[in-house]
């Protein structure tokens, strides 16, 4: 079987390797200090501080810090527990998006197939995509055996299946229940809650079943020897081909760091086009859309984030510079589906989706530059480096 | 509280994404009728499902007889859930509705009811239908306390039977009472505002 020897280079890769360990525990760390400070400063009877910002501030730190913690323990779990969180995640999101959107009564059949069958059938194809590359115990390995799916790598169906099965099933299930009223505008609304809440965010989970490549140099045989005395390393061996571009299967690291890498680097591009949009704000971009995203804060943003997106170089596959346009990249995607879910959301007339329905966090809000970013980030790396791409 | 109550009321809060207000109003266990618009089969499992567990062992919904007696299922349903069976079709003159309510709340218990009969097919409320007035007429004591239910039409809407779990809202407003010398119609006029008004909370 042709496919052998990279199932064996796959295992050999670890889960949760030491950077990756480090990066999970300082941020959960800062973040608890964060949590700490803000809630000292609220206990502060003095009118010294913006009591309004520093509950906002409160609130934020207080869902990230949640939102890191489940992400670790998703990864500690492991891979099938992360992508079914994500589902779950893309489950909420949509729940959101559709009550936001208003729809009529022929749409309800149609929007039972969106929840139940192809937010579900999404995820099974992108777990199972991980299932094939690397059988990670005797279930899923047996898993891939009953269904034969060894030699699929189930990329091909799940890249497509929302956008073109899921869109041309829409329209032709809404058109069956025959209301004719708004058809247009009324199939659109469900494909686009679909693909950005479901398609798009799916492609984070995609990431833990590539076949990540790397141009760094090897590491050193030291530290190789520290961590595993009795493997020999036998990854080092199936990459016979890598002295010619330079390209060498990156079996040191680890995906979950990579997918860590890009969720942090989603979220602090939005901190940091917060924080320069406020410092030296100006120039509104779509003042109709979105009052507080200026120019100055979305470049200034972008490229502070690919500054500490190269700092973070190590956790990836990328090397300085690639980080650092990986970052960028992923910056400027996040600004994009910002924008979009705020036009979205000023077209409804809501200003969070947190607020649509009282008591309920907004998970659209928090996730919507993830879903833009998510598909850039997925498709750069598996064409730069991932082995799936002569 | 029974297993199947408990187990119907997760699965309805799951399914309908429902979050409770209360608005100038909190959850007690002193009599009540809680009146809210009608617009799924959901309503009365939901709304009942939502009330903190205090109130609910003590709160039933009152639901047509017709329609729960159809079936099996639908009888064990209303069962569990403690629901006042209401015959909508042979009302006998000494057994009407009112009275039968009053009879089995007795000094305890509290109602769920939906004024407007059917659910209604458009979006906005039908006219309340005069029960409301004879419970507050014979029993000045009880607290009739306005329920808004939204959204809950577009997660099971009439005729269909497989739920789609949009995110739905419960608003449970401020209690009124029938005034003294309030006529019938202006009464059912005002009650049905009192549901309306926590629309736009």
């Amino acid at each position: 079987m042709g496919c052998e020897p990279l199932l064996a280079a796959a295992a050999a890769q670890p889960r949760l390797n030491l950077p990756t360990l480090w990066l999970l525990g300082v941020v959960l760390v800062l973040l608890g200090f964060a949590l700490a400070i803000g809630q000292t400063l609220k206990r502060q009877p003095e009118a010294s501080i913006d009591h309004a910002l520093l509950q906002r501030f409160n609130l934020r730190v207080r869902a990230w810090w949640i939102m890191y913690a489940i992400l670790t323990a998703g990864f500690l779990l492991g891979r099938g527990w992360t992508v079914i969180l994500f589902g779950f995640v893309s489950f909420w999101a949509l729940r959101e998006f559709i009550t936001m959107t208003p729809t009529r009564r022929g749409d309800h059949r149609t929007l039972f197939w969106v929840f139940f069958v192809f937010t579900p059938i999404q995820y099974l194809l992108v777990g199972i995509g991980r299932m094939f590359v690397q059988p990670a115990g005797p279930v899923s390995g047996w898993f891939a055996d009953l269904l034969g799916l060894r030699g699929i790598d189930f990329y091909g169906l799940y890249s497509i299946m929302i956008p073109v099965y899921a869109s041309l099933f829409i329209p032709a299930r809404i058109a069956v229940s025959g209301d004719s009223k708004r058809f247009l505008e009324r199939s659109a609304k469900t494909q686009v809650g679909l693909l950005i809440c479901v398609y798009s965010l799916s492609y984070a989970p995609a990431l833990l079943h590539l076949d990540l490549q790397t141009y760094k140099p090897l590491p050193p045989p030291a530290a190789e020897d520290r961590e595993a005395d009795s493997l020999p390393s036998p990854p080092l061996t199936v990459a016979p081909s890598a002295s010619s571009t330079g390209r060498r299967p990156w079996n040191e690291g680890s995906r979950e760091g990579l997918l860590f890498y890009f969720i942090l680097i989603v979220q602090l591009a939005e901190l940091f086009q917060y924080a320069w949009g406020k410092l030296l704000g100006r120039r509104v971009i779509a003042p109709e859309i979105n009052a507080s995203r200026t120019w100055e804060g979305f470049l200034g943003g972008a490229a502070t984030t690919g500054l500490l997106g190269a700092l973070l170089w190590w956790v990836t596959p990328f090397r300085i510079w690639e980080a650092a346009c990986m970052a960028t990249a992923t910056a400027v995607m996040g600004f994009a589906g910002c924008m979009t879910l705020s036009a979205i959301k000023r077209d409804r007339g809501v200003r969070d989706t947190g607020t649509l329905v009282q008591g309920h966090a907004g998970v659209l809000d928090r996730i919507d530059s993830l879903c833009f970013a998510a598909p850039v980030f997925f498709h750069l790396t598996r064409f730069y480096f991932s082995s799936s791409v002569w | 509280m029974n297993v199947t109550a408990a187990v119907l009321s997760l699965v309805a809060k799951l399914m309908s994404g429902c979050s409770v207000r209360w608005v100038d109003c909190q959850p007690e266990t002193c009599q009540r009728i809680y009146f809210a618009n009608h617009t799924s089969h959901l309503d009365a499992l939901v709304l009942w499902a939502s009330l903190p567990k205090q109130v609910r062992v003590l709160t039933r919904p009152v639901a047509a007889r017709d329609y729960w007696e159809q079936d099996a299922v639908r009888r064990y349903i209303a069962s569990s859930l403690n629901a006042l069976l209401i015959d909508r079709e042979n009302i006998k003159v000494h057994r009407s509705p009112v009275e039968l309510m009053l009879q089995a709340i007795g000094d305890k218990y509290s109602l769920i009811v939906f004024p407007e009969g059917g659910r209604g097919t458009t979006d906005d409320m039908g006219e309340f239908k005069s029960g409301l007035y004879y419970l507050g007429k014979k029993r000045p004591d009880l607290e009739l306390v306005p329920v808004f239910i939204d959204n809950l039409n577009r997660v099971l809407p009439r005729g269909e039977f497989l739920p789609v779990p949009l995110l739905s809202s419960i608003t449970i407003g401020p209690p009124i009472w029938l005034e003294t010398g309030e006529s019938k119609t202006d009464f059912l006029v005002r009650a049905r505002e009192a549901v309306r008004r926590l629309k736009d909370l």
